[in-house]
């Protein structure tokens, strides 16, 4: 990530909440124990951010200090380390572009060159200020690659083709549909789905069982600890289960995972 | 459950608390951990990786700041736990790190101040690589502003956040932070602005790199070719113990020694940066006023000028001591004043009205200055420890944020840094502090502490102001056979020792005030250019002291002495602690010890002092063998010894409290006195925190 | 192949609504008092019957994770917090279950709040997912107005739950760097320990756990833990959300049963491969953290925790990323090492150096413009970065370059020496560079 300053020029002297914004705020705040109330400077950085025109400016953030009574220097860590705050003014429509692997894969690399076509080199705000863009990481929208926000809304399995489409619309103030941009629902598979068909799942039938498993008083086993975690015999599965070849000096101690101990 | 743990460190069983930290243990075993980020008065980072210890059985190693001894586990079999401080696997994961700290960090050792004094350079040493894998560009970091004092080289700093948690946890003001993240990461002001404490200089001691260094002090010296001294600040009436750096005649820089009664190891920037002022205006020859103007006299043509001025009838002369008088100076000149049958001499500021009943108990603080981390409440009487002793500010504040203190003031509502009760502004609010919800606080401490400050006592109801709050402490328990809770905080070096020596009004004396008021034929001003003289008319002034400032440019005669740095002398800090400074540099030109200038003008004079060094002058002090005076021995705070003094009840005469608010004893904390309003550096302060105090340009 | 009427995740596509009503037919807060009313040692006693392990990537037992909690609430409260800052590259799973099941998972926050005695509850999610996030607080809305939720509400446990989110910082799944974002600063993870149990959120004893471990909790209750253990090989139990991205023919997500083969999962579900199964180049199993696993060793691989482990990967996340011949591994890989040369918080050492390091190394040998020598080099580095980091963004860091220098070495090397064939080398320096 490049250097984030604000742009203390475009920024001004001032910056006010919008009146309507003013519920939600109290909205925010109100989940937070009163002597917690720092826990809502993201919330609040990002309400400020929508208020200037999707980005946040010096007096903005200031703003947001005040009002929680945060030393101005705490919330600029908050604001420069999280990099959804945009320091610098933002198109009307800034689109935020995932180039992350998933994406790479799949095409984000022609995404960019058409928005640097369509719009300049990245955080160049069109002279009409309509448009603006940025590469960034992973938006957790992977099946659907390649894909990216604009704005508050998700453009998913993006072709070149597609793209430029949606942009020139937005450039010229037309209606844009979000989502999957080919044939598919969501994350399910292109073309249509062949699970979760069964009508049973949604009729209410799931819910006809009126009591518990595993009750203390309706399992006579229930002293055996061991007992319960193995599989019983007619268990649902649809897998051949095998013993696990034992591949002795292939043991690995860590567990990969994201740093999280879940 | 034992309050121990068995550790196996390097081969070596050991015991140690709990609480401890495994770097705690290992040092303890004798065994040296490399760090850059951990230091033990600020709270645990664990970012730098430096001290990465093994511990056998873990998956990885483990860093030795961050891990509680408690928390650790013994063997499965229940045997000590292993723990590693050397060894390929230890040694492979330190220089891991260390090349990882240098691949970014510039190749200007050669061009840095931190040169020769530099944790990254020793610890390269130590663990760093013969050569460089790193074929990529350096990162370069653009330097940071953050005022006058402290320098930034931004592309040196190596993220230990040091400095960011000094400011935030000990100075107590939130004004550095790490902005933007990942190899982004930058240590910085809010937009660059200036440094506002006064202790932010200690940052340059804690940066481990040459990235936060000392403007004044940049590319003037290298810190091998610099001598350098243990000595004693005299900028406030706490009695830092610093160490002055010098080369040929001249102080370069003063840093802090660890003292942990007094001053842990931090200063003020007041107490580090001052010495440029000792290099200017400095008096280095005596004057005579001819005609009007002051020329340039020898010392014998002073010295006569000064019998002249002296012959006058005694209860004609008034002598008036300053803040930064050293015992050995005040002692001679009592002596020789005395001898003369002059009775009119005073240390003490214009009004005050304490120290002279004899009891030392009464004038300074018994609780003493680490005391506070003891105490769990404290009532701050017209005092502003941040203004006037802010080394032990930062102590009240750790005492606060820490610890289980709570604090109340009458007096300014100032900043500082920890939340207090504010009970009011003037004497009325201690005429009421029993109905204040604060006196409950006080009654329920175990250790509760009433300090007053100096200036509270130079009123009108000063005395008024001592027996309340003395009342106060009594009422509270805060003077028990083992807890003495009565202080008075003061903020002149030279105050408590002048008392000491019993620099007060004689029999039938006069005191400052009534000095400086007019009728006085001479007057002689020992360095005292705090007070006021625009009542003292015609009177001859001579003047003894190191520097140019108030009380020299009224004088008829000059007499040029030595400044702190310049002399062994003796100071009694704020807590009755007498300590001593040490002679770093030879005293500016023709200047000399203050005392021996007394004892060649007392020959002058014809009255000549008994002592014919400074060694025999204190040994005067000290009296006889097996006695026990104030000045017996040196370094400790007497404490609790004099406790009884603070027991008798008060008299009940002093008057009545006035409503009147107490007034700040500072009004520029970096002007206090006349070695630091010589010095550029604290003039550039003062401007910079006045420009600040403007409530336009504030809001 | 998992039947329909095993699935938990029945609105995984959002083919209907997320609505309460919708959400109660399809099962969601069927018998919540019940469970509530068991306690917290019955419920955990439950889940860790039935095997479930964390969802979110370390794969650590749910049910005794719970049990980590004081047993008893003193003067700090207890909370739970639910890691929905789903960052992981390859990985959109908990997306789709607030999305379009919030309220199995609003129940499922309510029964794991039960479990370890937490009336409070606040689910972190990334900021990204802005509509997510509303469905969300519309969800928790219903579920107040039917008194399913919050004080004196007719399940017998009170019970708070807010909604956080964060603002683009994929380090802020970490745990403790979440709960620092949770408190209002950067989100730099804290040392451990203390762990959040014992001082998590506010100093107080917390729980964070990922979306989907939490939201099959309420089912795993109704329907038993042995019918949850049924799925999947010993160790390895239950059903579980794949996220099956890049180079199939039809990417999805779907939910599977645990240790179903990747053949199986790839064929039944995505279409196949893209360019049939001969062009499989490589599969990163379990989102961007884990090492590449090659087609050979992945291809009638269990997609489980331990099948994978010993084929030094992991499950992780479950997020599989799939890779045919096209595909320019090194530039992935180093796609990857920007990601987490950005994503680094930059609070340690070894991290925020070594992943700028490693990802500028990485763009050379793109190009091949390397020493062969730096490839061990490079190796080392990684090495150096593993196990000395405050949290674990490190290892993600260097496994992936792990992963393509095992297994793809000579494809480097190959293209190094791309690269030098038509320059004219002395000493290995290039000599007139254009």
């Amino acid at each position: 990530m490049a250097l984030r300053r604000f742009d203390i020029e475009a920024g001004g002297d001032s910056f006010a909440f919008k009146p309507e914004t003013e519920d939600k705020i109290a909205f925010w705040r109100a989940k937070y124990p009163a002597d917690r109330q720092r826990s809502a400077v993201i919330p609040l950085l990002w309400l400020a951010q929508k208020d200037n025109n999707g980005w946040l400016s010096e007096p903005a953030m200031r703003e947001v200090a005040d009002r929680l009574e945060m030393p101005y220097i705490r919330v600029y860590e908050v604001a420069t380390f999280y990099t959804m705050f945009r320091m610098q003014p933002v198109g009307k429509f800034h689109i935020q572009l995932c180039g992350t692997t998933p994406c790479m894969l799949r095409g984000s690399e022609s995404l960019r060159d058409v928005c640097k076509k369509e719009i300049g080199p990245a955080m160049y705000v069109t002279d009409d200020k309509r448009l603006s863009w940025e590469e960034v990481e992973c938006l957790g929208a992977c099946v659907n690659a390649p894909m990216a926000q604009i704005n508050d809304d998700y453009f998913e399995d993006l072709t070149a083709d597609s793209f430029s489409k949606i942009l020139s619309k937005l450039k010229n103030g037309a209606d844009v549909q979000p989502g999957p941009q080919i044939d598919r629902i969501n994350s399910g598979p292109e073309g249509g789905t062949t699970v979760l068909t069964e009508p049973h799942l949604f009729d209410g039938s799931r819910n006809e069982v009126s009591v518990l498993p595993n009750l203390p008083s309706a399992e006579p086993e229930a002293d055996s600890e061991g007992s319960k975690a193995l599989p019983k015999e007619d268990a649902p599965t649809n897998t051949k289960r095998e013993t696990p070849e034992a591949k002795p000096g292939t043991k690995t101690t860590l567990l990969p995972k994201k740093g999280d101990e879940d | 459950m034992s309050d121990t743990f068995k550790l196996n460190i390097d081969g070596q069983d050991i015991e140690v608390p709990k609480h401890y930290t495994l770097m705690q243990a290992c040092e303890e075993a004798g065994a040296e951990i490399p760090r850059f980020c951990y230091h033990e008065r600020l709270s645990v980072a664990g970012n730098c990786r430096m001290c990465l210890v093994e511990w056998e059985g873990a998956p990885k190693p483990i860093a030795s700041c961050a891990q509680t001894v408690g928390d650790m586990r013994p063997n499965r079999d229940g045997s000590a736990p292993n723990v590693r401080t050397k060894g390929d696997y230890v040694q492979k994961a330190r220089n891991g790190v260390m090349e990882f700290l240098l691949i970014n960090h510039p190749l200007d050792c050669p061009i840095c101040d931190q040169g020769g004094e530099c944790d990254l350079q020793d610890q390269a040493m130590a663990y760093g690589r013969g050569g460089s894998r790193y074929d990529e560009n350096k990162r370069a970091v653009d330097d940071k502003y953050m005022g006058p004092l402290v320098k930034t080289i931004m592309t040196r700093c190596i993220q230990c956040t040091r400095c960011v948690r000094f400011i935030a946890e000990v100075a107590g003001v939130e004004e550095i932070g790490m902005i933007s993240r990942g190899e982004n990461a930058e240590i910085t002001t809010y937009l660059e602005k200036s440094l506002t404490s006064e202790l932010s200089g200690n940052v340059i001691d804690l940066c481990p790199v040459g990235a936060l260094t000392s403007k004044p002090y940049a590319f003037n010296a290298r810190p091998w070719e610099l001598r350098k001294t243990a000595s004693i600040d005299v900028m406030d009436a706490m009695g830092a113990s610093i160490r002055v750096d010098a080369k040929g005649d001249g102080v370069m820089r003063i840093l802090p020694e660890t003292n942990e009664e007094v001053n842990e190891e931090w200063i003020s920037d007041k107490s580090r940066f001052v010495w440029d002022g000792l290099a200017r205006q400095r008096l280095d020859k005596p004057y005579v006023r001819v005609n009007g103007k002051l020329v340039p006299a020898t010392w014998g043509e002073a010295f006569a000028a000064a019998k002249d001025a002296l012959s006058v009838s005694s209860d004609k002369i008034g002598v008036v001591a300053g803040d930064l008088i050293e015992v050995e100076q005040a002692k001679a000149a009592l002596d020789l004043f005395r001898s003369m049958g002059v009775q009119n001499t005073d240390c003490r500021p214009a009004g005050a009205t304490y120290g002279t009943d004899g009891v030392r108990e009464r004038y300074i603080l018994n609780p003493t200055l680490m005391g506070v981390e003891e105490a769990d409440a404290l009532l701050l009487i017209g005092a502003n420890p941040r203004a006037e002793a802010s080394v032990w500010n930062a102590r009240i504040r750790k005492s606060w944020l820490w610890g289980e203190l709570k604090v109340g003031v009458i007096g300014e509502a100032a900043d500082l840094t920890y939340d207090y009760d504010h009970l009011g502004t003037g004497g009325d609010a201690l005429a009421n502090v029993a109905s204040s919800d604060f006196f409950k606080v006080l009654k329920d401490a175990k250790r509760p502490m009433v300090v007053v400050g100096e200036a509270a006592l130079c009123r009108a109801d000063g005395q008024a102001v001592l027996e309340a709050a003395l009342k106060l402490a009594q009422d509270v328990g805060a003077v028990e056979d083992d807890w003495a809770g009565f202080g008075v905080l003061h903020n002149a070096a030279g105050r408590v020792g002048a008392l000491d020596v019993g620099f007060v009004p004689g029999e039938g004396g006069k005191a400052t005030g009534e000095i400086l008021g007019g009728g006085m034929e001479t007057l002689v001003l020992l360095g005292a250019d705090e007070v006021d003289l625009s009542g003292i008319g015609s009177s001859k002034v001579i003047y003894v002291g190191s520097h140019g400032d108030a009380g020299a440019s009224r004088a008829d005669i000059i007499l040029p002495c030595a400044t702190y740095t310049e002399m062994d002398a003796t100071y009694a800090n704020t807590e009755g602690r007498v300590q001593m400074t040490t002679r770093a540099v030879q005293p500016k030109g023709e200047a000399r010890e203050g005392w021996a200038i007394f004892r060649a003008l007392s020959q002058v004079v014809g009255k000549t002092l008994p002592y014919d060094t400074a060694d025999a002058l204190r040994a005067g002090l000290r009296g006889p063998e097996g006695e026990s005076t104030v000045f017996s021995g040196l370094g400790f705070a007497p404490g609790t010894s004099g406790v009884s003094a603070l027991q008798a009840a008060p008299t009940g005469s002093a008057g009545a409290l006035s409503a009147d608010a107490f007034k700040p004893a500072i009004d520029d904390f970096y002007l206090t006195n006349p070695i630091a309003r010589a010095s550029k550096t604290m003039a550039e302060c003062s401007a910079l925190s006045t420009a600040l105090d403007t409530p336009v340009a504030a809001e | 192949m998992l039947l329909d009427k095993d699935r938990i995740f029945t609105n995984l596509y959002g083919l209907h609504s997320p609505s309460l009503e919708a959400a109660k037919k399809r099962g969601a807060w069927h018998l919540t008092r019940e469970m509530l009313a068991m306690g917290p040692d019955w419920i955990c006693d439950q889940i860790k019957a039935s095997g479930l392990r964390g969802r979110g990537g370390a794969g650590f037992p749910t049910g005794l994770k719970w049990t980590f909690m004081p047993k008893e609430v003193r003067e700090r409260p207890h909370y739970l917090v639910v890691n929905g800052d789903e960052s992981e590259p390859g990985t959109c799973k908990d997306r789709e279950i607030m999305r379009h099941d919030p309220h199995l998972f609003i129940e499922g926050c309510m029964v794991a709040s039960r479990a370890m005695r937490a009336h409070k509850c606040y689910v972190y999610l990334r900021g990204e997912y802005i509509a997510e996030r509303h469905a969300m607080e519309l969800a928790i809305k219903e579920a107040y107005e039917a008194k399913l939720i919050g004080q004196d509400n007719d399940n017998g446990w009170d019970f708070d739950i807010y909604v956080h989110h964060g603002a683009g910082a994929y380090i802020c799944g970490e745990e403790t760097a979440l709960l620092e974002s949770l408190e209002g600063k950067k989100g730099q993870p804290r040392m451990k320990p203390p762990f959040p149990a014992n001082a998590g959120l506010y100093g107080c004893p917390t729980t964070v756990n990922n979306v989907e471990s939490i939201a099959v909790a309420p089912t795993i209750l109704r329907r038993g833990a042995e019918w949850f253990a049924g799925f999947g090989r010993p160790n390895n139990a239950g059903t579980k959300l794949f996220c099956i991205s890049g180079h199939v023919n039809k990417p999805c997500n779907v939910e599977e049963e645990m240790s179903i083969t990747f053949r199986e999962l790839i064929e039944t579900h995505c279409g196949g491969i893209r360019g049939g199964w001969d062009n499989l180049k490589a599969v990163i199993p379990g989102g961007s953290s884990v090492p590449m696993v090659p087609a050979e060793q992945i291809m009638d691989a269990y997609m489980d925790f331990d099948t994978l482990r010993d084929l030094k990967s992991g499950l992780g996340t479950a997020a599989v990323i799939v890779m045919d011949k096209d595909t320019d591994l090194i530039k992935a890989i180093a796609r990857l090492a920007y990601f987490y040369k950005h994503e680094s918080c930059g609070q340690c050492t070894p991290c925020r150096e070594g992943t700028g390091w490693m990802w500028r190394v990485m763009e050379r040998m793109v190009k091949g413009e390397a020493e062969h020598d730096e490839i061990d080099t490079l190796l080392d580095v990684t090495k150096q970065v593993e196990g000395h980091t405050i949290c674990a963004l490190g290892d993600a860091a260097a496994w992936p370059i792990q992963g393509l220098i095992r297994h793809f070495r000579p494809e480097i090397e190959a293209r190094i020496n791309e690269y030098r064939l038509p320059r004219a080398m002395v000493q290995g320096a290039v000599i007139a560079a254009e």
